[in-house]
């Protein structure tokens, strides 16, 4: 089984990207199941055709700690796995906590044995590694390969380069490694070549290269992942190829996070002088 | 003090009122105390510590020695590993234990602090020196209790300490559960008269119940040597006792190295020592020894002679999972009617299991796990009992209903007589027996009529 987690900056299309590249591996027939660890519940939505689903965190809140693991996890898109880890409502709480709690819970009953015979466990998690929750799925084996979304955009790439600093925490303990940058396009002038050369500086590769296209959104309108909603369109190639490329990726490296000056120049040189 | 309990029971969801358990640290820090040269390590701030430490001390009237990673705002917004670090090193250096003993707290808990990662880093950087060990458990306590604390510590036991090279031997593992030096001392002096070569872990005798010598000793001779330990995976089998407290282990222990686990009740009375005697004879190999036999034979002798006294009186029992489920099979041995049975951890096996027990024989009977003494305080004002069992805290229900009150499990701190003598085995039973029968008559000698007074009972 391949445990992978997805991180970046907030509103960057993480979620997408996870659901749609889910997508595409299951219509290769992998078995995946895919955890969303965002309090807001909605990393699951265009595989199950909605925010149907009620959360782990939800079902323990109000069935206490008799929970089976068909309370928590739902069938999606093509025999996809589809669970919620769900947190407190905005401003209270913590839901880095939410998350150490419901991921222990879906070890518990038994979510990750052999017997599920799971392909690909996923991750979905939310915004940047702010605390010791969010880095759970990376920790102790929990993830093995992380994939960051980001874009031409300097905070995203700002953020990209943060996250590199937890993995590189967490890597030299464990495991965990980074699997490559996936390039969600904002249209940014060249914005291919720069996520290319920064994620050469980091020592990793850009696994893919996402053009933005309002297919994606059309999709999203119809609670559906691209490769669904049209399986000929010429999105739901691009996503197949990423599924490919992570599929076949062997490029599994303990990133070199860059120094801020580093970064800004990487912006100036492709951003600026154009 | 409690004269304000008012007298109906009335269901209550969000709040406990004098609760029948305590924090899951509490059970780690007493398992790990159970290692020979272990050092317990919270990895927390300084008050949970404290509190721990000194609840052990009140209990066991020892000093109970544990180590602190002393939060402070600091560790809580950027994470505890400097602080664990630090405290490694410092342990390791001034206090030279063979084995450090990590659990978290509630707050090491919620920032999310990876314990695994920070040990590995402190292997890697040779803070931990040569040949010792450090092992941990995750203990927040805003689940479980401290039985769900000892048992992940008992658990982490099996999954960090034994050894995959090694030879099978004769030994027997048993897993005590959560129960005093004392009982352990007994219990293991059964597998001695029985004749069976015993491994038990943790083991908290000579650790605990130490004799005076006027000197102090940081890391007293008892508890299982990490020698022992490393062996418990070629034993011939492990004696697991206690379904909440000893079963994890034990599983553990089979689906890792193969040793097979009978799982059994606490040797709590006649029938569940029976069982613990029949799994030494079993997984021994080795025939019950007559003095076990003669044992027995006195316990029954006492049970049969002193039955009138017992016949039919109403019984609240609180406490742990494991002791009341056995202490319920005891009372009804002796025909006693346990109506009120509850335990302060969460539990849903212990409901099932008690009313089984139950059922048929005390149809009066309320079982409730996740209770508190309240709930039990209100259901004896309704409905009166001529005994109470319990910790402690049950003092201020007997001393409001003027109800003979036994002492009986965790805490004990009003008393002595757990720190010498066994709950567990024949013998324990024989003097659960003494106690219950000396409280209940002497509460009649103090206020029956003078025609009931008498001389021979």
């Amino acid at each position: 089984m391949r445990k992978v987690a997805i991180y970046g900056k907030g509103g960057i299309g993480k979620s997408t990207t996870t659901q749609n590249t889910v997508a595409g591996l299951a219509e290769m027939g992998r078995k995946v199941m895919v955890v969303g660890c965002d309090p807001k519940a909605d990393s699951t939505r265009l595989l199950l055709g909605g925010l149907a689903q009620r959360s782990v965190l939800d079902t323990l809140r109000e069935e206490g700690e008799d929970v089976d693991l068909s309370d928590v996890r739902s069938p999606g898109f093509a025999g996809s796995l589809c669970v919620e880890s769900g947190g407190p409502e905005p401003g209270v709480g913590c839901a880095g906590r939410g998350i150490i709690t419901s991921i222990n819970l879906l070890e518990q009953l038994g979510a990750y044995n052999e017997s599920e015979n799971l392909d690909y466990v996923f991750y979905d998690v939310l915004g940047d590694v702010v605390c010791g929750g969010f880095a759970m799925p990376i920790r102790d084996g929990k993830a093995e390969e992380i994939y960051i979304v980001c874009s031409g955009e300097m905070m995203a790439m700002y953020a990209a380069n943060n996250i590199c600093k937890g993995i590189l925490k967490f890597a030299e303990s464990g495991k965990v490694r980074l699997g490559g940058l996936i390039c969600n396009s904002r249209k940014v002038d060249n914005e291919k070549e720069m996520i290319a050369e920064f994620a050469r500086r980091l020592g990793t590769q850009m696994i893919h290269f996402v053009p933005r296209d309002n297919d994606v959104q059309r999709a999203e309108i119809n609670r559906k992942t691209v490769i669904e909603w049209d399986p000929a369109c010429n999105q739901a190639g691009e996503y197949r190829s990423l599924a490919k490329a992570i599929e076949g990726n062997t490029m599994f490296v303990i990133p070199k996070p860059l120094a801020i000056p580093e970064l800004e120049s990487l912006l100036m040189e492709y951003g600026l002088f154009n | 003090m409690l004269d304000a309990t008012p007298s109906t029971h009335s269901a209550r969801e969000a709040l406990r009122i004098n609760p029948a358990k305590t924090c899951q640290p509490i059970g780690a820090m007493y398992a790990a105390l159970g290692i020979h040269g272990c050092m317990p390590h919270s990895h927390g701030s300084q008050g949970c510590c404290a509190y721990h430490r000194s609840h052990l001390t009140r209990h066991h009237k020892e000093p109970v020695m544990a180590t602190t990673s002393s939060f402070t705002e600091g560790a809580s917004v950027f994470g505890g590993l400097a602080n664990m670090t630090q405290a490694l090193n410092n342990i390791f250096t001034i206090y030279n234990p063979e084995i450090v003993a990590v659990h978290t707290t509630c707050l090491s808990e919620v920032i999310g602090d990876d314990i695994p990662m920070m040990i590995r880093k402190a292997y890697d950087e040779k803070i931990i020196p040569e040949g010792k060990v450090v092992i941990h458990a995750n203990t927040p306590s805003f689940v479980g209790s401290h039985i769900t604390g000892f048992a992940g510590m008992v658990t982490s036991m099996v999954k960090h300490l034994p050894s995959r090279a090694g030879e099978k031997h004769g030994k027997v593992n048993i897993i005590p559960g959560f129960v005093d030096p004392s009982d352990m001392r007994e219990l293991k002096r059964l597998a001695r008269e029985m004749g069976v070569p015993a491994v038990m872990f943790p083991d908290t005798s000579d650790v605990l119940d130490l004799p005076q010598t006027g000197k102090y000793v940081m890391y007293p001779h008892g508890g299982v040597t990490l020698a022992d330990m490393k062996t418990v995976s070629h034993s011939l089998g492990t004696i697991a006792l206690g379904g909440f407290t000893s079963t994890p282990a034990a599983l553990e222990l089979e689906s890792q190295y193969g040793v097979p686990a009978t799982l059994l009740e606490l040797p709590i009375g006649l029938g569940t020592t029976d069982l613990f005697i029949d799994a030494l004879h079993k997984v021994g190999g080795v025939p019950v020894a007559d003095s076990v036999a003669w044992e027995r034979g006195r316990l029954l002798d006492v049970m049969t002679d002193m039955h009138q006294y017992f016949y039919g009186k109403r019984v609240a029992v609180a406490g742990d999972p494991d002791h009341v489920i056995s202490l319920v099979q005891m009372l009804l041995e002796l025909e006693m009617r346990p109506v009120y049975v509850i335990t302060g951890s969460s539990a849903p096996r212990f409901e099932a299991r008690v009313q089984q027990l139950l059922e048929g024989r005390v149809p009066e009977a309320v079982v409730k796990q996740n209770a508190d003494l309240f709930d039990m305080h209100q259901w004896i004002k309704e409905a009166p009992v001529d005994l109470i069992v319990g910790n402690s805290y049950c003092k201020h229900i007997g001393r409001a209903e003027n109800i003979p009150t036994v002492r009986f499990g965790f805490p004990i701190l009003d008393r002595m007589g757990h720190r010498l003598f066994p709950t567990v085995g024949y013998m324990g039973a024989m003097r659960l027996i003494e106690k219950m029968l000396d409280a209940m008559l002497d509460k009649k000698d103090r206020e029956c009529p003078e025609e009931f007074f008498e001389l021979v009972q």
